[in-house]
C-alpha cells in the first residue's frame, strides 16, 4: 500500500476540519477539545489541538491522507512534524475575518520555509456576504500573481475538490518544470 | 535555589522585573545565541553591563559616542593601560575633554543599549550570581529598571509581531516589479537593499550588515509593507521534491501517481 499526504493549514477557525470532512471517505479522525478561552469560544466551541486526519482511497495500492493542522499558534510545534513529506499544502483563510489575515500570512511563510512544496490558498466562506473579494485578499496576504488563490466554501464538496485538483495540477507543473 | 533557567521559560523582561522588585545585587549572565552578556545590579538598579568581545572600557564607550576621536582613543589606550576607568574619567574631566555628566550619560546609554539587545534574545540560558559584582576598575551607574522594563515589553511585542510577519530568516528577498526610484530609504535600509538577491538569505544579509534578528526583521518588514521586495525561497537551496513525498523515486511513477489522484478526485 502506497500512501501520500497533503496538509491543510490556516489560522484558528478558518474551516480546515470542515474542508477535510467534505472529501474524506472516513469520518475525520479529529483531536478537537473544548475551548477554554472566552474570546475563542465566541468563534467556535471546539478546536483541533493535535491534528485532523482524513483519507481518500485511490485504489487498492494508493491512499491520499489529508492532515489538518491545529490553528492556534501555541500548537505550532505540530506544524513541522505534520509537514514532513507532504506533497503540497493548502492554506485556508476565513475571508470574512480579516483580523486573521496577518496570522494566515505568517502560517503561509512558515510552511514555505519548511519545504519547497507547491501550495494553494483557499479563500473560505466566499458564500457569505461579508467575505472579502479575492483580489483584496491577495493584497492583504501579499500573494504574488502566480500564487493560486481559489474561492472556497469548505462545506461544499465541489469547491474542496477543485482546490485539491488545483494543488495537484501545481505539483504536476513543478514536476514537468523539473523543480 | 539558584536563579537560573532558559529564556524560553523566563524572559529578560520577567528577569529584570524580578531583580527590580527583589532589589537584588549581583550579576546576571546570559548565554545568548552567539555571545555572552554580563549585566550587574546593585539593590535592584542597573550598575554595569558588558557583552561579547566588547571590553566596555570608558575609553571605548566615549569613542563610540564620538566624545573622543580615534587618535585620542589610541593615545589613551597606549598611555592609560594601567589606569582604572575612574582615574581615566577624572583625567578627562580635568583636561576638559568631557564633563562628568557626559561620562555618566554615555555609560548609561551604553549599558541600556546592551540590555535592549538582550530583549531580542528569545533563546539562551541565564544565571544570576549573587556574589559577582562589577569589576572594581569600572565606573558603575545607578539606573532604575522600570523604564527599561516598559521599553523592553514594548520591544517584545514588536518582536512577536515581526516574527509573525517574517517567521524565517532563512528565506531570501527579491525585488518586486515596483521601481526603486523616488523612494527615500535610510542608510540602514540601503545597506539591506544592496544585498537583496534571491541567492542571499535574510540571515546572511543580517550577518553581513551586523544586524540582529530584530533589526533585520524591522527593516525587511518596512520594505515588504512598501511593496519593494517579496520573500522567496533562496535560489540554490535544494528544491528537488523531498524523496519522502513519494513512495517511489521513479519520476514517471510519481507522475502516474499524481494523475491517479487527479482522476480519483475528479470522479468523487
Amino acid at each position: 500500500m502506497q500512501t501520500v499526504k497533503m496538509v491543510v493549514t490556516g489560522p484558528f477557525s478558518a474551516g480546515k476540519t470542515q474542508f477535510i470532512q467534505s472529501v474524506s471517505e472516513i469520518d475525520v479522525v479529529s483531536t478537537e477539545r473544548k475551548i477554554s478561552s472566552d474570546e475563542e469560544r465566541a468563534v467556535k466551541s471546539a478546536t483541533t489541538v493535535a491534528m485532523d486526519f482524513g483519507r481518500i482511497t485511490v485504489d487498492e495500492d494508493l491512499v491520499l491522507y489529508l492532515f489538518g493542522t491545529p490553528g492556534q499558534k501555541r500548537f505550532d510545534f505540530m506544524w513541522e512534524i505534520l509537514s514532513e513529506g507532504m506533497l503540497g499544502f493548502i492554506v485556508m483563510v476565513d475571508t470574512t475575518r480579516p483580523e486573521t489575515f496577518r496570522e494566515a500570512r505568517s502560517i503561509l511563510e512558515t510552511f514555505r520555509a519548511y519545504a519547497p512544496t507547491p501550495y494553494v490558498v483557499a479563500a473560505n466562506k466566499q458564500d457569505i456576504d461579508d467575505a472579502w473579494e479575492l483580489e483584496d485578499v491577495r493584497h492583504a496576504l501579499r500573494l504574488d500573481g502566480k500564487t493560486k488563490l481559489l474561492p472556497c466554501v469548505a462545506t461544499d464538496r465541489n469547491t474542496v475538490k477543485t482546490i485539491l485538483l488545483e494543488l495537484l495540477y501545481s505539483i504536476l507543473e513543478e514536476m514537468d518544470a523539473g523543480k | 535555589m539558584a536563579l537560573r533557567g532558559n529564556l524560553r521559560d523566563f524572559t529578560i523582561t520577567q528577569l529584570l522585573n524580578l531583580i527590580n522588585l527583589a532589589g537584588k545585587t549581583g550579576t546576571l549572565i546570559v548565554d545568548g545565541p552567539v555571545e555572552q552578556a554580563y549585566v550587574s545590579f546593585r539593590e535592584g538598579k542597573l550598575a554595569y553591563a558588558r557583552i561579547g568581545q566588547e571590553d566596555g572600557t570608558l575609553a571605548r564607550v566615549l569613542h563610540k559616542a564620538n566624545k573622543i576621536n580615534v587618535n585620542q582613543y589610541r593615545a589613551i589606550a597606549d598611555r592609560a593601560g594601567q589606569m582604572t576607568d575612574k582615574e581615566l574619567g577624572l583625567l578627562l574631566i580635568n583636561a576638559g575633554y568631557v564633563t562628568q555628566e557626559d561620562i555618566l550619560a554615555n555609560l548609561q546609554g551604553y549599558f541600556t543599549e546592551i540590555v535592549r539587545k538582550l530583549f531580542t534574545w528569545v533563546e539562551g540560558f541565564f544565571r544570576f550570581e549573587n556574589e559577582m559584582l562589577p569589576p572594581e576598575d569600572r565606573i558603575n551607574v545607578r539606573l532604575d529598571l522600570e523604564n527599561i522594563i516598559i521599553e523592553g515589553s514594548r520591544q517584545l511585542r514588536e518582536w512577536e509581531q515581526l516574527q509573525d510577519e517574517i517567521p524565517s530568516l532563512d528565506m531570501a528577498l527579491k525585488f518586486t516589479e515596483r521601481p526603486l526610484t523616488n523612494v527615500n530609504l535610510s542608510v540602514e535600509e540601503w545597506r539591506v537593499v544592496k544585498f537583496v538577491d534571491p541567492k542571499n538569505t535574510m540571515r546572511q544579509i543580517a550577518s553581513t550588515n551586523k544586524l540582529n534578528d530584530l533589526e533585520i526583521r524591522r527593516i525587511v518588514y518596512g520594505l515588504l509593507q512598501a511593496g519593494l521586495v517579496e520573500v522567496i525561497r533562496p535560489v540554490g537551496l535544494a528544491t528537488a521534491p523531498n524523496p519522502r513525498m513519494f513512495p517511489t523515486q521513479d519520476k514517471e511513477e510519481q507522475k502516474s501517481l499524481i494523475n491517479k489522484l487527479i482522476g480519483r478526485i475528479r470522479s468523487m
